[in-house]
């Protein structure tokens, strides 16, 4: 009888992974991302997914419904249709995992990973995809959690009663400032820019609220307290005038930067960070492509993302086969 | 009526389909005095009769006092999630809103007594050897929330010694003002550590083995 040593599937990914050099290697799990591995899995290349998530900012999405198919599907929902259809094909998955530093030498793509790890691919496609904006300002990443929130509709119920701040002058900072109307005493909206971006109802919404004191043109300098937020201050960009402002929250619905960063010493960003592609989602760095939000592709958008996901690995197929 | 829509309860019963052993879910209520008791037993019932493979026991906090203990069970609504064995996973305070996410997926971990939980990651958990308690605070309404309540329900599932609550922040303000959340999801391990916001699964793991370690240097210099 012939003896059999069989290796488990965990030990194969332990044992091989520092060898094998991918066909493809897809950064990011969003539309884009998880479109592109259907692809490359139909295309038989030797595909590695990394990760932090599967469903990117799909899952932060309440309600789709401009998705072809579905007349109406809750983000998480239509996440869990894609994750489905990725499942049924054999390539390897590093969810978890954030990419630290892609780089290239010779003709072969590195990839190191925060928590260590490192692969190697013939061609990448980058769908890291958008991340919410920070202020930059002192004080507020060590507030993050004690009071400076990106996140309203999570945060919110933690500031009942007290006074806050929202900064931003668009859809989801006017959202953010109507929401808090129901259980805040006073609200500060905060804005670099003279006119607000916001839907025109949005804004005739807040104009309405007493509680609701809007600081157009102004910038946030500092946000200020010890364990938690005590104050900010604020700066008008006529004239310079400073205030502060006692605050118990920020909320900051700024929007969204690409995250790129990785790439950033590798690959041509535009003047907001995004991966700048052309028509088949190539970079200027030969075998190295980009899909979705993190790209230079106009409109951001779930169906886009996951057909720009498609291109980008037909284009990385051609490009390997041109290779050979 | 139901609390479940009877489409969410179609879709939670193709979920089931893929359960393979049995799951108790052990409810902790009582009739006066709690916000979301009632609602709470009543999911549990509800997802129990979704599948076969589900039982579901109802408790009174106050008069089974002999479960609570065994559970440690300190507050209600309170929902235990065990097979044969009780893993250490927790919901205090009803699952809803995108919570509900994360209550199927402690179910069908439990079922199937198995995560996807990456090797590296049950490579460092095993190496845990003191209790190790972690409890996420989380909202209802925070989308960012379920990723951080399964990990960790997750790694309770992996290990002996991990022991996990998901904590509704509105049902215990002083579980709240205690902890000073202000943000969520916030996770808290063994009382004195613990981070703001969802970490991805390796960062998470790195975070509790260097509770675990730094509880264990706590002890042995003491």
């Amino acid at each position: 009888m012939e003896l059999d040593f069989i290796l488990s599937k965990e030990e194969k990914k332990r044992a091989g992974k520092t060898e094998l050099i991918y066909d493809l290697v897809i950064i990011g799990g969003g539309p884009a991302g998880m479109t592109a591995a259907v692809y490359a899995a139909r295309k038989r290349l030797k595909t590695l997914l990394i990760s932090r998530d599967l469903g990117g900012q799909v899952l932060l999405t309440s309600e789709v419904e401009n998705y072809m198919g579905y007349q109406y599907i809750e983000g998480r929902q239509l996440v869990n249709k894609f994750r489905e259809q990725v499942r049924h094909f054999p390539i390897d998955q590093e969810i978890g995992e954030e990419v630290q530093k892609l780089s290239k030498e010779e003709e072969i793509f590195s990839i190191l990973t925060r928590g260590g790890k490192k692969f190697r691919g013939k061609t990448v496609i980058i769908a890291s995809g958008k991340k919410s904006r920070f202020l930059n300002v002192s004080g507020e990443k060590r507030l993050i959690g004690r009071g400076v929130s990106y996140c309203s509709i999570c945060d919110g119920p933690f500031f009942e009663g007290k006074e806050v701040a929202v900064i931003g002058g668009g859809n989801s900072a006017f959202e953010a400032a109507l929401d808090l109307v129901k259980i805040s005493p006073k609200i500060y909206l905060i804005d670099i820019a003279s006119a607000w971006r916001a839907d025109p109802l949005l804004v005739e919404q807040i104009e309405k609220e007493k509680k609701v004191t809007s600081f157009p043109r102004h910038k946030v300098k500092e946000i200020k307290g010890d364990d938690r937020v005590g104050s900010i201050t604020i700066e008008a960009l006529d004239g310079g005038q400073i205030k502060s402002l006692f605050v118990q929250g920020v909320f900051i619905e700024i929007g969204l930067v690409p995250n790129s960063e990785f790439a950033a010493s590798l690959v041509k960003l535009n003047q907001v960070g995004e991966i700048i592609v052309d028509c088949s989602n190539r970079t200027n760095v030969p075998g190295l492509f980009a899909a979705g939000d993190v790209s230079s592709v106009p409109e951001k958008q779930i169906i886009i993302a996951a057909g720009e996901g498609a291109k980008a690995t037909l284009t990385a197929y051609q490009y390997l086969l041109r290779s050979r | 009526m139901a609390l479940l829509k009877g489409d969410v309860q179609n879709e939670v019963r193709e979920r089931f389909k893929k359960l393979t052993g049995s799951v108790r879910l052990v409810n902790f209520t009582q009739k006066i005095e709690c916000h979301h008791c009632e609602e709470t037993r009543r999911l549990t019932e509800e997802i129990a009769s979704l599948s076969p493979k589900i039982n579901s026991q109802v408790y009174n906090f106050a008069l089974d006092k002999e479960r609570s203990q065994q559970y440690k069970i300190d507050k209600i609504p309170a929902i235990v999630v065990e097979a044969e064995k009780d893993y250490g996973i927790r919901f205090f305070g009803i699952p809803g809103g995108y919570e509900f996410n994360s209550f199927i997926s402690a179910i069908y971990d439990v079922s199937r007594k198995a995560t996807d939980l990456s090797p590296e990651s049950k490579d460092k958990i095993s190496k845990i050897d003191k209790p190790i308690h972690i409890q996420v605070f989380v909202t209802l309404t925070c989308p960012y929330c379920p990723a951080a309540v399964q990990m960790a329900h997750k790694l309770a599932l992996e290990s002996e010694y991990i022991t996990s609550d998901m904590i509704e922040s509105a049902e215990f303000p002083h579980l709240v003002n205690r902890y000073g959340v202000m943000g969520v999801p916030k996770v808290v391990i063994n009382e004195e550590f613990g981070f703001e916001g969802a970490l991805p699964e390796t960062s998470f793991v790195d975070e509790i083995v260097k509770a675990y370690k730094s509880t264990t240097e706590a002890k042995d210099e003491g």
